[in-house]
């Protein structure tokens, strides 16, 4: 539509410019062919085009790349988790001298274990009792085993299978501080809690 | 006033004297009663005499220590050390060997010395050695042993002067001694033996897994003790003699641990530690078979069985009342009561009974104030003593003459190895290493029992 009068408006001046010319010769319009403008466009739509195909290109790269890297996080995500299943189920609980009674604090500790135990039916761990250097050495062998039996049956209180959990007991023969004070003492009266079996691949409870 | 009483003591047996060819003349003497009694506070004069061969100076060495660690002489020096022989050479009638030579010891002058009885050792044909008990108050030889001696370095040497160490006090008041005997005991994990005079300690548990609680048989030959597998407690049963061991049968699923003979050394009973607590087991370990439980306790502990020497009581550790007490029962379980009485609320656990071998105490430790302490209790009246005060002191094990106990004490510094005669208050340190426990005292060892391959 724009195009139309200017096409015109060139053709009404060259008859003009003719007609004042004298003897006129039969010219015919010059083909307008592809003027600037139309080049233009082309040249515009063959970049836009190449442009949304490199940009889709680069979309695509970043989308396997992003894939790829998801992939590699949720790997590492599921071994941090079995790390820290394990980091968790670990924890030790403490006891107070000469008794085999479970603190407060420490029900949250065994909690976690239950929900650990409850959402990896193929694990299976051993409960270690021991004690501090305080107590007769033969006595706390018996002790100790009041206090892994003590872990033990509050996990199966909570509805965990009695035959996932082994108790033993070391007494005082193994501390883990070297001390003979109130400090060493406390960190040695306690249950450790290691992996039997099942342990490959823990899932987050 | 001592001299007086010894004086008109060994009138009695001068009688029994007899000299004789060099035989172990002891015979003679069985049946008759020595004149001479123990009394606390007087303690007779012994002379161990000088020795003229050299390959019996460490005879005389050992068996003067033992007779010291008897707790029940007084050892005289002679002045001038052992540069005076205050005897006559034995020359005079040497075909005859040394019982006629050592008669003509100058016993005025050894009286004068304050010496009741005097000992010589000689040497004997072949590679015996003879050894005179001399009675210095009554002017004439108590007995003469002769015994073959094996060579300084043969491992069983030390046990043959033991031997003649205790045939010395037998002689001279007739009692036993305990010159003659070893202690099991428990370090970093291992178990070893040692003289009761503290030498010769050797390994004598062969795993590398950790070890707890030897304790004798009553033959001597063989001690049982306790080693931790995976997480269980097994017991074992090993000959004195060969060093061979076997498990005993049935322990080894649970926490077995505590092992004691019964006087026929027929059966174990040891404590048993599952979910439903600890509890007291026995087995006929010879057979493997026979495993009874003899205590139920579901909320409380049973531990640490001790045998009475008639082998009709066990005396053990329950927790029934609460903290940790002794306990006695008939050996089949039944009839169970409080033994070391103790005041609800107030005493301390009380620990690790061991019946003596008379049969009249029962040695146990015991919380006092925090630190644990040994105390005897007394089976007739059942009245409690407490015996040490100086330190931590546990774990007490009793020799067979009732009278000495070896027990942990951290009186030095450190945890180790002491031995007192509850006689006399009189306390030695048994060897000079940290982390030594859980001792053993032997009954008197065969002679078999030598550990010569």
């Amino acid at each position: 539509m724009k195009r139309l009068p200017l096409l015109l408006l060139s053709g009404l001046v060259a008859v003009a410019f003719a007609a004042c010319g004298g003897k006129q010769p039969e010219t015919t319009p010059t083909p307008t062919g592809p003027n600037a403008d139309s080049l233009r466009a082309a040249q515009q739509a063959h970049d836009d085009s190449m442009k949304a195909a490199q940009e889709e290109a680069d979309r695509r790269a970043q989308a396997e790349a992003k894939r790829r890297q998801e992939i590699a996080d949720s790997l590492a995500a599921m071994g941090r988790g079995t790390e820290a299943v394990k980091t968790l189920l670990a924890t030790m609980i403490h006891f107070d001298y000469d008794k085999a009674l479970i603190r407060g604090g420490d029900a949250s500790v065994l909690d976690q274990k239950v929900a650990i135990l409850q959402a990896n039916s193929a694990l299976r761990i051993r409960i270690s009792g021991h004690c501090d250097e305080r107590g007769s050495d033969e006595y706390n062998l018996a002790l100790g085993n009041r206090r892994a039996t003590a872990a033990k049956q509050y996990v199966v209180s909570h509805g965990i299978d009695a035959s996932r959990i082994e108790t033993v007991s070391y007494g005082e023969e193994r501390p883990l501080a070297p001390g003979h004070d109130e400090e060493s003492w406390a960190q040695n009266r306690r249950d450790e809690f290691e992996i039997l079996s099942g342990g490959e691949n823990l899932k987050q409870p | 006033m001592r001299r007086l009483f010894l004086g008109l003591a060994v009138l009695c047996v001068g009688p029994t004297v007899r000299p004789s060819g060099a035989q172990d003349t002891s015979a003679i003497d069985r049946g008759v009663r020595i004149g001479i009694v123990y009394r606390p506070g007087v303690r007779p004069g012994m002379v161990v005499l000088p020795v003229h061969a050299a390959a019996l100076d460490s005879v005389r060495t050992i068996m003067s220590r033992d007779l010291d660690y008897s707790d029940r002489f007084e050892l005289i020096t002679l002045p001038g050390g052992d540069s005076i022989r205050v005897t006559t050479a034995p020359t005079t009638r040497p075909a005859t060997g040394g019982a006629a030579a050592a008669t003509t010891l100058n016993y005025p002058l050894y009286q004068a010395l304050g010496a009741d009885f005097a000992v010589g050792v000689t040497p004997g044909p072949g590679d015996s050695a003879i050894v005179t008990v001399h009675d210095v108050a009554a002017g004439g030889v108590r007995r003469e042993v002769r015994a073959r001696l094996p060579a300084l370095k043969d491992p069983g040497f030390r046990l043959v002067v033991h031997q003649l160490a205790d045939r010395v006090l037998e002689a001279a008041l007739g009692v036993g001694g305990t010159a003659a005997t070893r202690i099991l005991f428990v370090m970093d994990g291992k178990v070893y033996t040692i003289d009761q005079d503290g030498a010769d300690q050797k390994l004598v548990s062969s795993s590398d897994h950790q070890a707890m609680s030897p304790a004798w048989a009553g033959d001597g030959r063989r001690f049982s003790y306790m080693e931790f597998w995976q997480g269980h407690g097994r017991l074992f049963v090993q000959e004195v003699a060969s060093g061979k061991r076997a498990p005993v049968a049935t322990t080894g699923q649970a926490l077995d641990f505590t092992p004691a003979f019964s006087p026929d050394g027929k059966t174990l009973a040891f404590s048993r530690a599952t979910e439903e607590g600890t509890d007291l087991y026995t087995v006929n370990f010879k057979d493997g078979c026979c495993l009874q439980r003899l205590t139920v306790g579901r909320f409380y502990d049973n531990l640490s069985p001790t045998y009475s020497p008639d082998g009709q009581r066990i005396a053990f550790v329950s927790t029934r009342a609460g903290l940790p007490q002794i306990y006695v029962m008939a050996a089949d379980g039944t009839d169970p009561q409080l033994f070391a009485p103790f005041d609800y609320g107030a005493t301390g656990s009380s620990n690790a009974p061991e019946w003596s071998p008379d049969g009249q105490t029962v040695a146990f430790h015991r919380d006092v104030g925090g630190t644990l302490q040994v105390f005897v209790l007394d089976v007739r009246t059942r009245a409690v003593r407490q015996l040490t005060s100086v330190g931590r002191n546990e774990d007490p094990t009793w020799a067979p003459d009732s009278r000495h106990m070896a027990f942990v004490s951290d009186r030095s510094g450190y945890r180790q190895l002491w031995i007192i005669d509850v006689e006399t208050g009189r306390i030695r340190p048994l060897l000079q290493k940290s982390g030594a426990r859980l001792p053993a005292w032997s009954p008197r060892l065969p002679e078999t029992a030598s550990s010569t391959p």
